[in-house]
């Protein structure tokens, strides 16, 4: 049974990707690949940003670890051989390149959240910064990766499916770490340090527990992007990335996963739809964080969902 | 007789090159209500936080229950029986009253026998009933003490550490408190209570320490001590 409803939302969302995938036009495919990675980015984030309260500005360094990783797996898997099926070969190579992409972003959250979660705030802020541009000049000097102009050709494997199923598992795992004893005691630290360790809530360990997780998903996240831009370079892994997924979180409402989701869905539509504006498209851009943030500082949800908040409206219009 | 619930030796803490405590001991035993008095700076909360655990040790140790526990952290302390209630009263600010009180009862994992508390502990703070869906931030001063020590009580401490919790409120509202203390004591938990009202703290402990610039003064009982001249010159300057 608790397998059942654990496999729920995957049993609906698959057909209803193979549908979106067969009826989007190319250009479209685009934006919805871009969106659904920045929701797997955001949502991951926010499992730092928002539910423990901590700030980490280095997920584009998680993200950089997992992608290539992932590139250098189906790089080495190559295409099929004669006698095996190519959709099986290719899915198969894929799905053992992300979960490679995973573990390794996952350790790498390991390695820079046990020293640094001790710290709090702006020096964790600090430190997660300078993890990213270690990341990031370490693969720019180093030939076996492809230096500064990365490496090219990758194998075309990401499609909406793809990209639709790691949203989804993400957005699953948040909402299920939420529901858990585990993310109570995430909540608490994030409302207060001192009073969670004196309820007996192992703070260092739930920090680490949530930023080894959030890091594993930008691996995903990582992963995925450079499967379908089909090329993986350092330059798409800088700060500025970093502080871009960052946005949506404090956009969305930290704590919020469908704050998190929808923020990153209407960030990059947004930009896509401004595409005609040309030269005042990042004003317009900026123009928009601005004008939301001052209409609702707190984020689109605050540290609600989505549901909470349409709760009491719903009442209140039947009576 | 068996080992005291709480037995504090010989311990010391530095900040920095600045000794705050220099070889403090003291005893709680079962079912006991202990005041740790003394001014401002004689190091009562500094002693309180070394021996939950959130300030490390220089010299000295801590055993609770005979078991030794100064290397323990502060949240490995809840599940063998002890619940502090620190300084500043510590509660979830953006919470209610009644999700303060789940919280407190982290560790435990019988659904029952919280909800039964949760609705036991109302007979103890009336006022918490009333407020139970307000944030608790919002509460008034007295309000949200009561909330830190029933959220405390959450986690069925055998022992109780509370950090002046008559601090900033009004002498009704301190009255309110320390016979809610007196009440939980007799219930079977054990406090160590660190006050600066030194009159009441005694009033209702079983026991004291005089605190003195990091050292303990002098010790007795509650109506020795409330009698003692020594505490008088501690206050009073002579």
């Amino acid at each position: 049974m608790r397998l059942v409803r654990a496999l729920l939302p995957f049993a609906v969302g698959l057909p209803a990707l193979w549908a979106i995938q067969a009826a989007a036009p190319p250009q479209l495919a685009i934006i919805l690949v871009t969106a659904g990675v920045n929701v797997i980015l955001a949502v991951s984030l926010n499992m730092v940003n928002g539910f423990t309260g901590q700030f980490s500005l280095g997920h584009a360094g998680f993200m950089a670890v997992g992608a290539y990783t992932a590139a250098k797996i189906t790089l080495a898997m190559g295409e099929a051989p004669a006698n095996w099926s190519p959709w099986l070969w290719n899915n198969g190579a894929f799905t053992l390149a992300l979960l490679g992409g995973m573990l390794t972003a996952a350790l790498a959250g390991l390695a820079v959240g046990i020293p640094s979660l001790r710290l709090r705030g702006d020096y964790l802020a600090i430190v997660t910064l300078g993890f990213n541009e270690i990341i990031r000049v370490f693969i720019e000097n180093m030939r076996w990766l492809g230096g500064a102009t990365g490496i090219s050709g990758l194998p075309p494997y990401t499609s909406v499916v793809w990209v639709g199923l790691g949203a989804l598992a993400t957005v699953v795992v948040a909402r299920r770490i939420v529901g858990s004893t585990h993310g109570r005691a995430l909540l608490s630290v994030r409302e207060d340090e001192v009073a969670a360790e004196a309820m007996g809530v192992d703070t260092v360990a739930c920090k680490v527990h949530a930023f080894v997780l959030s890091a594993a998903f930008a691996g995903l996240g990582g992963g995925l992007l450079v499967h379908y831009i089909l090329l993986v370079t350092p330059k798409s892994f800088t700060f500025v990335k970093s502080i871009e997924v960052v946005v949506m979180v404090v956009l969305g409402g930290m704590g919020s996963i469908s704050g998190a989701t929808l923020a990153a869905l209407v960030l990059t539509f947004a930009l896509e739809l401004m595409r005609g504006l040309d030269q005042y498209r990042m004003v317009m851009y900026s123009l928009l964080l601005v004008v939301l943030m001052l209409s609702r500082p707190t984020g689109i949800f605050g540290t609600k969902e989505i549901w909470e908040l349409l709760g009491p409206k719903r009442k209140k219009a039947a009576a | 007789m068996s080992a005291p619930l709480l037995e504090v030796d010989g311990i010391e803490v530095r900040y920095g090159a600045v000794t705050a405590i220099k070889g403090v001991s003291l005893k709680v035993g079962a079912g006991e209500i202990v005041a740790l008095i003394g001014a401002n700076g004689a190091g009562k909360t500094t002693t309180l936080k070394a021996v939950s655990g959130m300030l490390r040790l220089a010299a000295g140790g801590v055993k609770l229950a005979g078991e030794p526990v100064a290397s323990l952290k502060p949240h490995q302390f809840v599940a063998r029986g002890m619940a502090h209630a620190p300084e500043g009263r510590g509660i979830f600010l953006n919470l209610t009253g009644a999700e303060n009180r789940e919280r407190g009862a982290f560790l435990r994992r019988d659904k029952d026998g919280i909800a039964a508390d949760l609705e036991k502990h109302f007979t103890l703070f009336p006022r918490l009933k009333e407020r139970r869906t307000q944030v608790a931030g919002t509460l008034s001063g007295g309000e949200q003490q009561m909330l830190a020590v029933a959220r405390a009580l959450m986690s069925r401490p055998r022992l109780l550490l509370l950090d002046e919790p008559s601090l900033g409120l009004a002498p009704i509202v301190v009255e309110s408190i320390f016979s809610v203390i007196t009440t939980v004591n007799k219930e079977g938990v054990a406090v160590l209570l660190v006050e600066q009202n030194a009159h009441k703290a005694l009033g209702i402990a079983h026991r004291g320490y005089v605190l003195e610039t990091g050292k303990v003064a002098t010790e007795g009982t509650g109506k020795e001590l409330l009698a003692s001249p020594a505490v008088r010159v501690a206050y009073l300057g002579g």
